[in-house]
């Protein structure tokens, strides 16, 4: 009893490790489970019935089976994409501005950068739409692209700020000293070194945009623009077609691949650097 | 003075209400060693980043060779910059940081890497041109930023208290290092320091500076046994300055009245010749002992009680406490010539008057 005792107590915050990893993945297995399972009717797509599963593929080899399932992805691709390269440009230059150069409304612009961040969607969302209503711009695209452009820039500017100022601003003045021009400089010294804050600025933006469903459903409005969070959410009051588990558990493994690959290179660079050290 | 001197004349640089740099006026001897000396904040720093072009002067003018470039952008200036955190490209190799002014300038990537090595050789890096800049120790990174500099072959080649960053040992040795690459390459240094000791080991020519100005500027020997103001002396090495009243001149010599004691300076060595005044003496240059009588004719002296002996190997650095109730320092050699005396003796301290100056309080 005692020594059973005292093996919790050396081993209480692993096992509560373990208990916490479970409680993160226990709903992506489960995905993933259901991702091969099929249903026996729709409304059964989320039911985990241990006697009533049935192995099949199809989810997978068939992931446009279900209709509109596809054109919602692709449209939530298509927006991500456009969504990422614009707020990503624009939130780098905001960063540069904010962290290179002294200008009146500095300050303010440094505070209010927040403010996306810290609204509640649900507001954001009905403003948005207010505003649209008002310019009598037609929803659909547009208006997705604008609204998610909008929320994306404060998470890129605030993921780019960081890696900048922890630039050393001495890099330009060595590079300018070495004969090269501001935009040489800054094209050969300082974005190669701010590259991974971009980076990630970009995949955030990224996530963001592709996950985000209560502002899209605001200023999507009957334009038919369904993205993919706002097809699974329709098709929701049917009965959820079995191929959204596959496409989420593809989802979730490109994102692990991405993840592993990352770590990778990360350690063999620092072996190799270990290695010539 | 050749066509190659870097003049600075008349420059202000002001930051708002804030002159950093005062009507500063210099000339650079082409070649030449040279140091700006100072304690921080006096305007050193500035000084050298308006001639690398990182700042822009409020007023005045400098040159090199006689081609203005006081408006002149950094990048376009034959000058290269040795900084004090030395700024090396963290994502490039070695011998990447080293070819990028060449690469700049136009130099082909083949020319590049010889010239490249040839640099790394002489800072003696030659084994570390694929290592990137955080796999170098401090004392390696420097000579990376050296070479970085140097390779361009500037005309001028600013060092930013370039050995801030390394340990006294290594400080030691790349003072020697550099100025064995000084007098290699020929090129003019212009080395920026607060530290005294290491402006005098390296440059032939050291300017003070406080407060925007130069104070004195002159070869560190000189300004060491005859500096122009109390300042130098006290910022270069150490000085016993005595408050004194000038009384008077006869046979080449100023006499002055110390605390009661009369004292003789040569006029030669005199900043100042009436009014009051500092004489001053360098702990070395002034005796102990223990008798009057002891006292070398001509010697000036003043009597005074041991309040501190402190042995430090080489010499003992001895504290008198003079009768107007400051402290002298002494340094006697430790050549075993005199017994040591102890806290608490009665000495006379003692010193040729052409070891003394007199500089205006």
């Amino acid at each position: 009893m005692r020594s059973l005792w005292r093996w919790f107590a050396e081993k209480w915050v692993f096992l509560l490790g373990l208990m916490l990893l479970g409680y993160l993945f226990v709903p992506i297995a489960v995905v993933l489970l259901l991702s091969f399972n099929q249903p026996g009717s729709r409304n059964t797509t989320y039911v985990l019935d241990f006697n009533d599963l049935h192995f099949t593929m199809d989810n997978w080899t068939n992931m446009c089976g279900a209709a509109g399932l596809c054109d919602s992805l692709q449209r939530s691709i298509i927006i991500g994409f456009c969504a990422t390269v614009l707020s990503t440009i624009l939130g780098t230059l905001i960063s540069f501005a904010l962290v290179r150069y002294r200008f009146i409304g500095r300050g303010a612009t440094n505070t209010l950068i927040f403010l996306p961040m810290a609204t509640p969607e649900i507001v954001m969302g009905t403003s948005l739409l207010t505003l649209f209503i008002g310019a009598k711009l037609p929803l659909g695209f547009l208006t997705i692209l604008i609204a998610h452009v909008m929320f994306c820039i404060s998470f890129v500017v605030v993921t780019v700020k960081a890696r900048l100022a922890g630039l050393d601003p001495r890099l330009q003045e060595a590079a300018m000293d070495l004969y090269a021009t501001p935009w040489q400089a800054f094209r050969l010294v300082i974005l190669p070194l701010v590259m991974p804050g971009i980076m990630a600025a970009a995949l955030l933006a990224f996530s963001l945009s592709f996950d985000d469903f209560i502002i899209t459903n605001f200023v999507t409005g009957t334009s038919g623009y369904d993205t993919f969070p706002m097809f699974i959410w329709g098709s929701n009051l049917r009965g959820i077609p079995p191929q959204v588990n596959a496409v989420a558990s593809a989802m979730f493994l490109i994102s692990f691949a991405f993840v592993i690959a990352g770590q990778l290179r990360t350690r063999r660079r620092s072996a190799r650097r270990a290695a010539t050290s | 003075m050749t066509d190659q001197d870097l003049c600075i004349e008349g420059v202000t640089k002001t930051f708002g209400s804030f002159t950093a740099v005062d009507d500063l006026t210099l000339t650079i001897p082409d070649g030449s060693f040279f140091a700006l000396l100072g304690a921080s904040g006096c305007g050193k720093t500035t000084t050298l980043r308006m001639v690398a072009g990182l700042e822009e002067p409020t007023a005045g003018r400098i040159t090199l060779g006689g081609l203005d470039i006081t408006r002149m952008r950094p990048y376009k200036r034959p000058v290269n910059t040795v900084f004090q955190s030395y700024a090396l490209f963290p994502h490039l190799s070695v011998a990447d940081n080293v070819a990028f002014g060449l690469r700049r300038k136009g130099v082909s990537k083949a020319d590049a890497r010889g010239r490249v090595a040839e640099m790394l050789d002489l800072v003696q890096l030659g084994q570390y041109g694929s290592r990137r800049p955080a796999q170098l120790s401090g004392g390696q990174q420097q000579r990376v930023a050296l070479a970085r500099a140097l390779v361009n072959n500037p005309e001028v080649l600013l060092l930013d208290e370039p050995l801030g960053a390394l340990d006294l040992k290594l400080r030691r040795q790349m003072q020697i290092e550099l100025k064995r690459i000084q007098t290699e390459v020929g090129i003019t240094f212009v080395h920026v320091t607060h530290d005294q000791e290491e402006a005098m080991t390296m440059a032939d020519t050291v300017a003070v500076m406080n407060e925007g100005r130069v104070e004195q500027l002159g070869a560190p020997a000189e300004m060491y046994e005859f500096p122009a103001s109390a300042f130098v002396a006290n910022f270069l090495g150490q000085s016993n300055l005595i408050q004194a009243q000038v009384t008077g001149q006869a046979d080449g010599h100023v006499t002055v009245d110390a605390h009661g004691n009369r004292l003789a300076v040569p006029a030669g060595r005199c900043r100042v010749t009436s009014g009051s005044a500092l004489l001053g003496v360098r702990p070395e240059k002034l005796h102990l002992a223990a008798d009057p009588a002891a006292v070398p004719q001509g010697h000036a002296a003043v009597g005074g009680v041991v309040t501190d002996a402190s042995f430090t190997g080489v010499s003992t650095q001895y504290l008198v406490r003079a009768p107007w109730g400051s402290e002298l320092t002494v340094f006697v050699p430790n050549s075993g010539v005199t017994a040591p005396q102890l806290p608490g003796a009665e000495v006379h301290v003692h010193w040729a008057p052409a070891h003394s100056f007199l500089v205006g309080s």
